[in-house]
C-alpha cells in the first residue's frame, strides 16, 4: 500500500485531479457542484474519485453554496461547493457572504476562464476574486499549477481555524488541464495568520473568575462561537458549577438546552421577555462567542447598561467594535471556558437572582392565540417540536417570521441542530441548507421550516432532494405574504401593503384589503409544484388535521412538502423595534 | 487625532485592492496611503495616515490585521519616528529675478530644482507634511502649474524602547509577532 501511494505521489497529475485529490485528502466526503464550461475538467476529475467523494448536483449554484453550509453547520467540518466561471461564480456570492457573516467554514471553488484571456471580458468571465474580497475570509486565484497543493492546504486551514469563514479558490481552466508532479508536503505560507496565539492569558481567566465571584446578578450571553468551537460541554460545566442563567443568540441556539430551567432562551429583537429583562437587570454580562449584533442589542448605550461586560471572542476585531467591554478576552472560547472551569468556585449568592429570572420566565412565556380555530405558525412549530423531541432532528429555516418562530417555539437540545441564515438573513436558505445537512446525516430527520416567500427563492432544490435521494421534509408555513415585512408595515407603515403579497396583484390582499385570515385564492399551488418535482406533498388548513399530517410527513420515506395554510395577520412577538431599548418592547 | 499606521503585507496580487476596499467599505477616512517593496522582496510596506479617535484607530488596525495577507500592523505615531512626504512641483519661472527668488526659497526648504524649462522649473522636495505645505504656500504666488505628492512614509527611530513597544500584549491580551 505504501509503495502504491508513493508511486502516485510522484505521478504527473493535472490541476483538476490535484484539486480533487486534495479534497479527498482533507476528508471531504461530499460536495455540491454545478458544472459549466470553465469547470468541466474539475467535474471530469470528480467522476474519477466518485467512490471516495460524493458529488451532489444542486439545481442552482446558490443552492449548492447553502447546501455546503448545511453540511458545515451540522458537522463542523468545512463544506465544499463548486461552480463554473461567470454567472456560476456570481450565483455563489450570496452563499459566500452568508457564510462570512455567520462564520461558517466553506470552500468555494470556481472555474475561471483560461489565464491567457483573463481580463479580456471573455465569455463567462467575471473577476470573482475581486467581487468576493470583502465577503471571504481569504481567496485565491490560482495562476501557477505548482501553487495548487499549497493553496488547497491553506484554504482548508484558513477556513476552519480561528474564526471560521469562507475561502474562495478560483481555478482557471488551463490550470485545471495543465500537469505537474504535485508536492504534497509543501508548507503553508501564511506569515500573517496567527490563530495559535488566540488563547486567553491566565491573568484574564483569573479576572473573569473574580468578576463572577463578585457578581450578584450574572448572565451568560452565548453565541455562535460556542457552537463553532464545540464548547457547549464546557458551557454546561460552567453553568453546573455556578448556576448562572444563560441566554442565547439565534446563532447560539442549541448551545444550551432550551428545556433547562436556567435557559433564558433567545435574547434580542424577537427574544423572550425574560431574556431581555435579565439583560436589562444583570450586573455582569458574560458574552461568549458573540458580536453584540444590532439585532441583539438594539440601542447600544442602553443595552445591559447596569452590567460589567465580559467579551470572550476569537476575533480581536469584534472586541470593542459595538459595545466596549470591561473585560475583553481574545480567545478560543472553548479554551477560555476550560481554563475558567478549572478555577471557578461554586456560587451560592445568586439564588435570589436566579429565582427572579425563573419567575419572569414563568410569568412571561412566548405566547400566541391558542384559541384560533385554524393553524397558527407558532402552533405548528410547537407541535412539530413536541413530536420530534425524542429523535435526532435537524431544523433549518428560511428568513422572516417563520425563522423567528422556529427560534422561539422549537426546543433545541444539542448544538448544530438549528440552521439559520442569521447574520445575512438570506431568504431561500432553508431548503438547500437542509439538503446539505441531510447529505451529512442520512439517518437524521431533517426538517426545513419555511415560508412561502423563502421557499420560492430556492424551490428548484426540490429536484435535488428527489434526484439525489435526500429525504428532506419541508414544513411550509404558507401565509401567501412576506410576513415579516407585512408585520413591519402593520407596525410602522399603517398597514400599507407595498409589494408584500405573493398572489396575483388584482387580489384584494395585494392592496391590504383582504377580508379573512387567509388569502382568498391560494397561489401558487405548492402541492402541484412539489409533485412535479416528484416530491410528495399535502395541504392542511384545519387544526385537527395538523398532527396526523405532521406524523405522515415525519414518517414519509423520501422528501416531503407539508403546505400549511396559516393566517397572515400573526406578528412575531415580543418585538423590540430596531434601535430601541428593552423598555420599548412590544408584547401585544 | 491623526495616526500613522505601518503595515507589512505579503507581496501578492490584490493585496492593495483588498486593503483599500476594506477601508472604504467600513467607512474609514484615510488621508494618505503609500505602498512599496521592502528589503524583503516577499513583503511590502504600506503606510496609512488615518484620522479618527482611539476607537476608530483600534478598529482599523484590527480589521487590517484580520486580512490574511497582512503580516503586521504598527501604530508608528505612538512611537518616536521620522515621517516624510515627497513632492514634485512645477512653478512658473521665467528667466530673471523670479527664478533666483525661487532658487533661494528652494535652498531654504532644502529642496532641489530638478528640471529647468522655458518658463517653468520643476522642484523636488521632501520632508514632513507641515514643511511641504509651507513650501506650497510660498510657491503659490509664482503660479504652480502642476503638483504631485506621494503618500506619507514613516519609520520608527531606534530608541530605548525599541522592540518591546511593538510586541507587548495589548489590552485584550493578544500579541502579534512577526519573525522573519
Amino acid at each position: 500500500m505504501a509503495t502504491a501511494d508513493k508511486a502516485t505521489d510522484t505521478q504527473l497529475m493535472n490541476g483538476a485531479d490535484i484539486l480533487v485529490k486534495s479534497l479527498v485528502d482533507h476528508d471531504v466526503e461530499v460536495l455540491f457542484a454545478y458544472p459549466g464550461g470553465a469547470s468541466m475538467p474539475l467535474h471530469q476529475a470528480l467522476t474519477r474519485c466518485s467512490d471516495r467523494l460524493r458529488t451532489i448536483l444542486p439545481r442552482h449554484e446558490q443552492g449548492g453554496g447553502f447546501a455546503a453550509q448545511g453540511y458545515a453547520r451540522t458537522t463542523g467540518k468545512p463544506g465544499v461547493c463548486m461552480a463554473t466561471s461567470g454567472p456560476g461564480a456570481t450565483n455563489l456570492v450570496t452563499a459566500i457572504a452568508d457564510a462570512k457573516l455567520d462564520s461558517i467554514p466553506i470552500i468555494a471553488i470556481t472555474g475561471q476562464v483560461p489565464t491567457g484571456v483573463i481580463g479580456t471580458d471573455a465569455f463567462q468571465e467575471t473577476p470573482i476574486v475581486e467581487v468576493c474580497r470583502g465577503i471571504t475570509k481569504h481567496h485565491y486565484l490560482v495562476t501557477d499549477i505548482n501553487d495548487l497543493p499549497r493553496v488547497m492546504k491553506e484554504a482548508f486551514h484558513v477556513a476552519t481555524t480561528g474564526r471560521p469563514g469562507p475561502v474562495l479558490v478560483d481555478m482557471p481552466k488551463d490550470i485545471q488541464n495543465e500537469t505537474c508532479v504535485p508536492d504534497w508536503d509543501v508548507e503553508m505560507d501564511l506569515p500573517g495568520y496567527f490563530v495559535e496565539q488566540r488563547r486567553a492569558q491566565p491573568e484574564q481567566i483569573k479576572q473573569l473568575a473574580a468578576a463572577i465571584k463578585l457578581a450578584k446578578r450574572p448572565l451568560i450571553y452565548a453565541g455562535g462561537g460556542i457552537i463553532g468551537s464545540n464548547a457547549s460541554g464546557e458551557l454546561r460545566e460552567l453553568v453546573d458549577k455556578t448556576g448562572m442563567p444563560v441566554t442565547m443568540t439565534v446563532m447560539g441556539l442549541g448551545a444550551f438546552p432550551n428545556e433547562d430551567s436556567l435557559s433564558m432562551d433567545m435574547l434580542g429583537m424577537h427574544g423572550s421577555v425574560y431574556a431581555n429583562w435579565a439583560v436589562r437587570d444583570c450586573d455582569l454580562l458574560i458574552g461568549l462567542g458573540v458580536r453584540f449584533d444590532d439585532r441583539v442589542t438594539g440601542k447600544l448605550e442602553a443595552f445591559a447598561k447596569h452590567a460589567k461586560i465580559v467579551h470572550v471572542d476569537i476575533d480581536p476585531s469584534e472586541i470593542n467594535k459595538n459595545k466596549p467591554a470591561h473585560l475583553p478576552i481574545v480567545s478560543d472560547v472553548k479554551f477560555a471556558l476550560q481554563e475558567l472551569n478549572k478555577i471557578i468556585k461554586p456560587k451560592d449568592d445568586i439564588a435570589g437572582w436566579v429565582e427572579q429570572c425563573q419567575t419572569w420566565k414563568k410569568e412571561n412565556p412566548y405566547k400566541y392565540d391558542e384559541s384560533f380555530d385554524g393553524i397558527t405558525q407558532q402552533h405548528a412549530i410547537a407541535e412539530l417540536s413536541k413530536l420530534t423531541q425524542d429523535r435526532k432532528t435537524i431544523v433549518s429555516v428560511g428568513v422572516g417570521q417563520h425563522q423567528m418562530w422556529g427560534a422561539q417555539y422549537y426546543k433545541f437540545r444539542i448544538p448544530r441542530t438549528f440552521l439559520s441564515s442569521s447574520g445575512l438573513g438570506t431568504m431561500g436558505f432553508g431548503l438547500p441548507a437542509a439538503m446539505g445537512a441531510q447529505a451529512a446525516h442520512p439517518d437524521a430527520l431533517v426538517i426545513d421550516i419555511d415560508g412561502d416567500g423563502s421557499l420560492q427563492m430556492n424551490i428548484q432544490e426540490l429536484a435535488c432532494c428527489h434526484c439525489e435521494n435526500l429525504p428532506v421534509k419541508v414544513l411550509l408555513l404558507n401565509n401567501q405574504h412576506l410576513g415579516m415585512v407585512v408585520q413591519w408595515e402593520d407596525r410602522f407603515y399603517a398597514s400599507n401593503r407595498a409589494h408584500t403579497y405573493l398572489g396575483p396583484t388584482h387580489h384584494a390582499e395585494a392592496r391590504g384589503k383582504g377580508g379573512s385570515s387567509y388569502a382568498e385564492e391560494r397561489y401558487p399551488d405548492f402541492v402541484s409544484i412539489a409533485k412535479g418535482y416528484g416530491v410528495a406533498a399535502v395541504t392542511v388548513k384545519e387544526k385537527a388535521d395538523l398532527l396526523p399530517a405532521l406524523e405522515e410527513m415525519i414518517n414519509h420515506d423520501g422528501a416531503y412538502v407539508l403546505d400549511v395554510e396559516v393566517p397572515y395577520q400573526e406578528h412575531v412577538l415580543p418585538m423590540i423595534p430596531s434601535g430601541r431599548t428593552v423598555d420599548d418592547m412590544i408584547t401585544e | 487625532m491623526r495616526h500613522v499606521l505601518s503595515a507589512l503585507v505579503q507581496n501578492v496580487p490584490g493585496v492593495l485592492s483588498q486593503i483599500s476596499g476594506m477601508l472604504a467599505s467600513r467607512g474609514y477616512n484615510i488621508d494618505s496611503l503609500a505602498v512599496g517593496e521592502t528589503e524583503d522582496a516577499n513583503v511590502s510596506r504600506m503606510t496609512f495616515v488615518v484620522v479618527g479617535d482611539d476607537q476608530v484607530l483600534d478598529q482599523v488596525r484590527k480589521q487590517l490585521e484580520k486580512i490574511v495577507t497582512v503580516i503586521r500592523v504598527d501604530d508608528i505615531s505612538a512611537q518616536d519616528h521620522v515621517e516624510r512626504d515627497l513632492m514634485l512641483l512645477k512653478v512658473n519661472a521665467s528667466a530673471g529675478g523670479q527664478r533666483s527668488e525661487i532658487r533661494e526659497l528652494v535652498d531654504v526648504f532644502r529642496g532641489r530644482i530638478v528640471d529647468v524649462g522655458h518658463n517653468e522649473v520643476m522642484i523636488e522636495i521632501s520632508g514632513r507634511e507641515t514643511k511641504i505645505e509651507a513650501f506650497i504656500e510660498r510657491m503659490r504666488p509664482y503660479g504652480i502649474t502642476e503638483l504631485v505628492r506621494t503618500g506619507r512614509i514613516a519609520m520608527v527611530r531606534q530608541g530605548k524602547s525599541d522592540d518591546e513597544s511593538s510586541d507587548k500584549p495589548r489590552r485584550d491580551g493578544t500579541i502579534r509577532k512577526y519573525v522573519k
